[in-house]
């Protein structure tokens, strides 16, 4: 079946692509969420509040 | 099948470009559309309460004050502030991208391990994704209306960080450890952050109202919970039709 040969040759590489999405993904939520620069901190204000984040 | 010698540059092997674009496209549409309905869900419900809240932040209002004050002031009304409320959907539409990433991605390692990921199952995934970001760090920092006394903030993050982590890996232990040994590590990893305690503020000096507080963090609790199971299942949908749709590709 394709979808078991896909399933052991995609191991490997799947395991790279989700600690990179992973990465990605931390990385955004450190922008959004954590990051205390000004301008950053007052357009994301609101939403640090609201998504229960650590704000200031 | 040809394969391109003269390239001077490895080419990335196409399994792993496949596998990463499954990713990266699940995630994007399941993140944007829950995020898309968080921020009008926070909009309508948690934004009415943040403003009441940073009127006493600013001392325009004042609790316990020479006169009672009203509980019901004048606020002014949803989108009445175009630019701030635009810049709340975009941040909490990145923010759930940024979720949808790491969800997806966790995904794709159970899939591999042999377990069913779809929009159903990806319901359950969602409420593990909510109590590893929101419930498991909130039961202790509680979501911090605008005006309350707090310890510093990069102790809190370390904290908040820290708490996550191991609320991610006792949830994913819960789901896929299946012995009892998983379990009471995952309970123990669910447990210590909050038995070792938060970073709290040495003295109260919040000017807002216990009950703005209360009702700010039950919304954003609610709010996150229904955000947290719409990712959860908009990303299972959208990873199983990026399946088929590799499948036909491919």
């Amino acid at each position: 079946m394709t979808t078991q040969t896909q399933t052991i040759s995609g191991a490997r590489t799947g395991v790279l692509s989700a600690l990179f999405a992973i990465a990605l993904g931390l990385g955004i939520i450190t922008l959004t969420g954590h990051v205390q620069a000004a301008a950053l901190h007052d357009a994301a204000h609101d939403v640090r509040h609201a998504t229960g984040f650590p704000c200031h | 099948m040809t394969r391109h010698t003269t390239s001077a540059t490895q080419p990335a092997s196409p399994a792993t470009e496949i596998m990463f674009s499954r990713i990266l496209t699940s995630a994007l549409f399941a993140g944007a559309a829950a995020g898309l309905i968080a921020a009008l869900l926070q909009l309508a419900f948690v934004q009415p309460v943040l403003l009441h809240a940073e009127l006493y932040e600013s001392g325009e209002l004042v609790h316990f004050g020479a006169e009672a004050v009203s509980a019901h002031p004048e606020l002014p009304g949803m989108f009445s502030e175009l630019t701030r409320d635009a810049l709340s959907v975009i941040f909490t539409m990145l923010t759930y991208t940024g979720y949808a990433l790491v969800l997806v991605a966790l995904m794709s390692v159970a899939e591999g391990q042999g377990h069913k990921v779809d929009g159903r199952t990806g319901v359950l995934w969602g409420i593990a994704g909510f109590v590893a970001f929101h419930l498991a760090p909130g039961f202790t920092l509680a979501p911090e209306v605008p005006g309350v006394a707090a310890a510093d903030v990069y102790a809190r993050q370390v904290w908040w960080f820290a708490t996550v982590a191991a609320a991610a890996v006792a949830m994913w232990l819960i789901a896929f450890g299946g012995n009892i040994i998983s379990y009471v590590i995952a309970a123990a990893l669910l447990l210590a952050p909050h038995m070792i305690g938060a970073p709290e503020p040495d003295v109260f000096t919040g000017p807002v109202p216990t009950e703005i507080g209360a009702l700010f963090a039950a919304r954003a609790f609610g709010i996150g919970l229904v955000a947290w199971v719409l990712v959860g299942a908009f990303a299972g949908y959208f990873w199983q039709k990026e399946a088929s749709h590799a499948e036909a590709t491919a």
